[in-house]
């Protein structure tokens, strides 16, 4: 038991802390930021679904804010026509979610990734008139309002017990987009390492040798998609829940470039790239509108400019930067800094290893 | 602690002391969340960005007006007004977490003119759990004036657009009885209010609709939408579009020849939106709207107090087109929201905040509306605005036709 | 009968709105097989361009000109800077750079001319003229004689010039046009700068007709993208066509298909891009392509 601790490698330590920061983190922010944090924390469960489309089957799709969509109306309908209990909702719109992702996975096949971003972008900027017009299912143009969902007792108990707080809603709601994150992590973490995860990278690096080794290209890449669909899918329903309403505006093509912007800023084809991606995607238009304004170190000009412009010249800006200079994301970045810094310090000299590099790829 | 520094310590805490005592023997100020002795913060949520970020100058003009109240009054009952605008990009799913931010971190008094429909009814339910005044949205949508027994903290204050609507039916059932009536709206929350608004106000001349077209606002041209309403054969056309959909319409309706009787909605009205219309060749002959609030590009306020006020104030903004309809609509609305602080005098509490602005208000002297619209609620009416002029476009300008309508009282 | 025809020309009339920005997609797939997702956004920047020069008193035409070497310059600007480092970067990561392009450019747009709508002049009349009892404006038949034009031009520049030539070699066979002596990335420039003055011809030609706003091409592009799919994306007659029949069929579906009706225009977009797509890639005047594996 020792021996494994003593072996176990640094990453996972880090992952640990990591995890206990997320845990701890509702009891040190003010209630409404928890709901921010859950908010962040749902576009780093569709940032994941991207990035398992994009970074690792090599498929482009800018319209996952589709799929968010169908899981967050799927979720809204269930609970508030049909009185389901909100939590019991979530894995049934992943699922229908995933089912329709698959399904839409098959005409895609035929698309080449230009045709395939074409296509998913359409979808985008499609989708809030789509929504609105089965009003009688949808509430149309007045959206569902959702309840602000209600601590179980079990729950609020721990939290007191804990915390000598009560636990408020935004607190539960955290909590339960937390528990759904780590879950889908860590399972796509296991995607990866393993057969499927191996097959859809081996189809993004080279389709053609990939199809001569034997791999099902179409098996694995609407699988690809179903996944992937799955997990906006379940991101859509816990938007809904962090959110409390879901209307044709909560879903504009915007959604779909910031989950892009997050993917790509965290980094494609790597782990943790989602989360730092989401929190960057999440909070960089709250805080350029407001932080931005009070610090006195910016010239007034460019305070200005940045305020006046909005987030958009912003995204629009760091796409295009991260894409140049940081093509593998923050987390490329980092791993880049990382391996130089070791192999300084064990003295090695820089030059290339002969290694096959590992994940994050080149997209 | 040396002798020296208990010694201060003492003296301190016997100060405290008479100072808590001296506190609790005077009669204290009511006051709240948000207020201090000198300030009141108010909170907003508006698009700034995005599309429909047109609407986002609204608030330069609140705000314009709240410092020209600051400058000249010391604010109101010596505290001043301090506003703060958040951008929510018109989307739900950031108003949620800007106006929780605003209500929990900021501590703001109230909120006030929210933007946005979707975005205001996405936190009303929230507000109004908290106790958080939701004044005078900036949404003509008639729940926030209709629903206000299940929320007593929200309230709207521009016509109703199913007020105007009405108030168009009135026109029409006394001055065309016989039209077929042609509806194009906008396939949303705003074109489908209108909608319903005409189609009640119709009563049981409901069947002289005719027609009735949507589209999204996704659509590049509502040619497709007037060809089959003119085939209908309607003689009287309704737009409830937004100005840049309003504006190719009477283009695209000339164009085809067609010459019914139109009815255009009050926020594509402006002067400036209609000369645009001239330019690209619509006829514009026979038109019909109604309008509540002065209008900066129409000469005939050019020498009005108000109008002369209403360009000081918004002197205030440095980035404001004075001419943009838009404008004067946040200063005017921002009067009743001082209105309302004036009148809360000493009591400056939420509850009663509220109160006066949903039940209690009689406001006939805002010299940025029309003359003679008043701004008033009771205790059992909660519409503030309902009165508006009808008026005929007569190839230069608007002129205004009879006296205003009231549509107070028919909504229910 | 009549409806109907008037639809059609209608659908024509809009369908020329189209085609002008889908000639500017299929310039930049000429020139680098990649669909440029900012193309509307500088068509819309280079309008405010020509509508700040008009607003202080320049005459319309030297404007005109004016922005157009303006926005062949502005073109060429952005592929050396923000192209030229991935030129060879995988398919992606083009397409997420023009998507960040796109959104900078609107936002940018945004923040200094403001969100208001306003008049651009046009020089063609507002008279209407009389197609077999139907109605168009001399300014919807403009914008299609425009196209047609700027087709022609650049149908004589692609097939009938040596620079044409050089510039569809450079994108189909990049390294053997680099063996024989091509600046294949001066091409790509070239191909970025005639895109970026072509659109700007658009824009010019659109915004009387629907306003000139910073976001008046964000649907006007998918609209774009359908006709040049439609027509195959490498062919700029089939631009036009496929501009044209773009607009037919979305102001005939939606009268015609209760389903549809008025307000899913865009969605009828969209289902022709993906049927297009998936059953005929090509669209109708592409030519199959061979790759080599």
């Amino acid at each position: 038991m020792i021996q494994r601790i003593r072996t176990t490698p640094p990453r996972y330590w880090l992952v640990l802390v990591v995890v206990l920061f997320f845990i701890g983190l509702p009891t040190v922010i003010d209630s409404f930021q928890s709901g921010e944090w859950a908010q962040a924390l749902v576009l780093a469960i569709a940032i994941m679904g991207l990035n398992i489309l994009v970074g690792y089957s090599g498929q482009i799709s800018l319209g996952h804010g589709a799929f968010m969509a169908i899981g967050a109306y799927t979720s809204a309908i269930l609970a508030h026509r049909y009185k389901m209990d909100y939590l019991a909702t979530i894995p049934i719109a992943g699922l229908l979610t995933g089912i329709l992702g698959f399904l839409f996975g098959v005409p895609a096949l035929r698309l080449s990734a230009l045709y395939l971003a074409l296509a998913t972008f359409a979808l985008a900027v499609v989708t809030p008139s789509l929504i609105k017009r089965p009003a009688e299912l949808t509430g149309g143009v007045q959206g569902i309002v959702l309840l602000p969902p209600v601590p179980p007792t079990f729950a609020s108990d721990t939290f007191s017990a804990l915390t000598g707080t009560a636990l408020t809603s935004d607190q539960w709601t955290y909590y339960v987009t937390l528990a759904w994150t780590l879950v889908l992590f860590w399972l796509a973490w296991n995607l990866v390492r393993h057969r499927a995860g191996r097959a859809m990278r081996a189809i993004r690096d080279g389709e053609v040798a990939a199809a001569a080794s034997g791999v099902n290209i179409a098996g694995y890449k609407t699988l690809a998609f179903g996944i992937s669909a799955l997990y906006a899918g379940i991101a859509g329903s816990l938007f809904g829940l962090a959110v409390g309403f879901v209307s044709p505006d909560t879903f504009p093509v915007a959604l779909s470039i910031q989950l892009l912007v997050g993917a790509v800023v965290g980094g494609l084809a790597s782990i943790p790239g989602p989360i730092i991606g989401a929190i960057f995607a999440y909070f960089l238009p709250i805080e350029s509108n407001q932080w931005v304004p009070t610090q006195t170190w910016i010239p007034g000009s460019i305070a200005s400019t940045i305020e006046k412009a909005g987030p958009a010249v912003t995204y629009g800006a760091v796409l295009i930067l991260t894409m140049i200079f940081a093509p593998n994301g923050v987390v490329g970045l980092v791993l880049t800094g990382y391996s130089r810094l070791r192999g300084r310090l064990r003295g090695v000299p820089d030059r290339e290893s002969g290694q096959m590099p590992p994940d994050p790829h080149t997209v | 602690m040396t002798k020296f520094g208990s010694r201060i310590a003492g003296i301190t805490a016997l100060f405290i002391a008479l100072a808590a005592c001296g506190g609790s023997n005077t009669p204290a100020a009511q006051t709240d969340v948000g207020v201090t002795s000198n300030s009141i913060l108010l909170g907003n949520t508006i698009a700034q960005s995005g599309a429909a970020a047109a609407y986002g100058t609204i608030a330069n003009g609140e705000l314009a007006y709240f410092t020209y109240i600051n400058n000249t009054q010391g604010g109101v009952n010596g505290r001043k007004i301090t506003f703060k605008i958040l951008d929510d990009a018109y989307n739900p799913a950031q108003t949620v977490p800007l106006t929780k931010q605003l209500v929990e971190q900021d501590k703001v008094f109230a909120m006030f003119s929210g933007l946005g429909t979707q975005a205001q009814t996405s936190v009303r339910d929230y507000l109004n759990a908290q106790k958080v005044p939701q004044l005078f949205v900036a949404t003509g949508a008639t729940t926030f004036m209709l629903d206000y027994s299940k929320y007593k903290y929200s309230i709207g204050w521009q016509p109703p657009y199913q007020g105007e609507a009405r108030i168009y039916a009135k026109d029409i059932l006394a001055n065309h009885a016989g039209a077929k009536i042609g509806i194009l709206y906008q396939n949303d929350d705003y074109g489908q209010d209108y909608l319903k608004g005409l189609t009640d106000g119709l009563g049981s001349s409901a069947s002289m609709i005719v027609d009735k077209e949507s589209y999204d606002v996704t659509a590049t041209s509502t040619a497709a939408q007037l060809v089959k309403l003119k085939a209908s054969g309607a003689d009287t056309l309704f737009l409830f579009t937004t100005p840049g959909f309003t504006i190719p319409a009477l283009v695209t309706v000339t164009k085809l020849g067609w010459a019914p009787a139109i009815y255009l909605n009050a926020v594509s009205n402006p002067e400036v939106y209609m000369g645009i219309a001239a330019k690209n060749g619509a006829a514009l002959k026979n038109v019909t709207s109604v309008g509540y609030i002065k209008d900066p590009t129409d000469p005939q306020w050019a020498s009005d107090s108000g109008m002369q006020l209403y360009k000081t104030v918004i002197a205030n903004c440095t980035t404001c087109n004075v001419n943009d309809g838009f404008n004067i609509y946040g200063v005017a609305v921002a009067y009743t929201m001082v209105d309302v602080l004036k009148q809360a005098g000493s009591n400056m509490t939420r509850a009663n905040v509220v109160n006066i602005a949903t039940s209690g208000l009689n406001e006939s002297n805002n010299p940025f509306l029309l003359p003679g619209v008043v701004v008033k609620t009771t205790s059992s009416d909660h519409f503030p605005i309902t009165q508006e002029q009808v008026i005929t476009w007569n190839g230069t300008g608007w002129s205004s036709q009879g006296g205003l309508v009231d549509e107070r009282g028919t909504i229910k | 009968m009549q409806e109907f025809l008037q639809l059609v020309v209608s659908g024509i009339a809009t369908g020329g709105i189209f085609a002008s920005l889908a000639l500017a997609l299929v310039l930049i797939y000429n020139a680098m097989g990649l669909v440029n997702f900012a193309q509307g956004e500088m068509a819309m920047f280079a309008t405010f361009v020509a509508f700040t020069l008009i607003a202080h008193g320049m005459n319309y035409w030297l404007a005109f000109v004016i922005t157009l070497v303006v926005a062949f310059a502005g073109g060429i600007a952005i592929e050396r800077v923000v192209i030229r480092p991935i030129e060879r970067a995988p398919i992606l990561t083009l397409v997420i750079v023009t998507l960040g392009l796109a959104t900078l450019i609107n936002g940018l747009a945004g923040s200094i001319f403001g969100y208001v709508p306003r008049a651009f002049p046009s020089p063609f009349s507002v008279q209407t003229v009389n197609i077999l009892g139907a109605l168009a404006s001399f300014q919807d038949l403009g914008v299609i004689a425009v196209s047609a034009v700027v087709l022609l031009a650049i149908y004589l520049l692609l097939q009938h010039t040596t620079v044409g030539l050089t510039m569809r070699a450079a994108a189909h066979h990049a390294e053997a046009s680099r063996l024989l002596g091509v600046r294949v990335s001066w091409m790509l420039a070239l191909g970025w700068g005639l895109a970026s003055a072509v659109g700007s011809v658009s824009g010019i030609m659109v915004a009387p007709i629907i306003l000139l706003e910073p976001n008046m091409m964000q649907t006007i592009i998918i609209y774009a993208f359908a006709a040049a799919v439609l027509g195959g994306i490498e062919s700029p007659l089939g631009a036009v066509v496929g501009g044209v029949i773009v607009g037919v069929t979305v102001n005939l579906a939606g009268v015609y298909l209760p389903f549809v009706g008025g307000d899913l225009q865009l969605a009828v977009a969209l289902a022709i891009i993906v049927a297009v797509l998936v059953l005929k890639p090509n669209g109708l005047f592409g030519r199959p392509t061979v790759r080599r594996v």
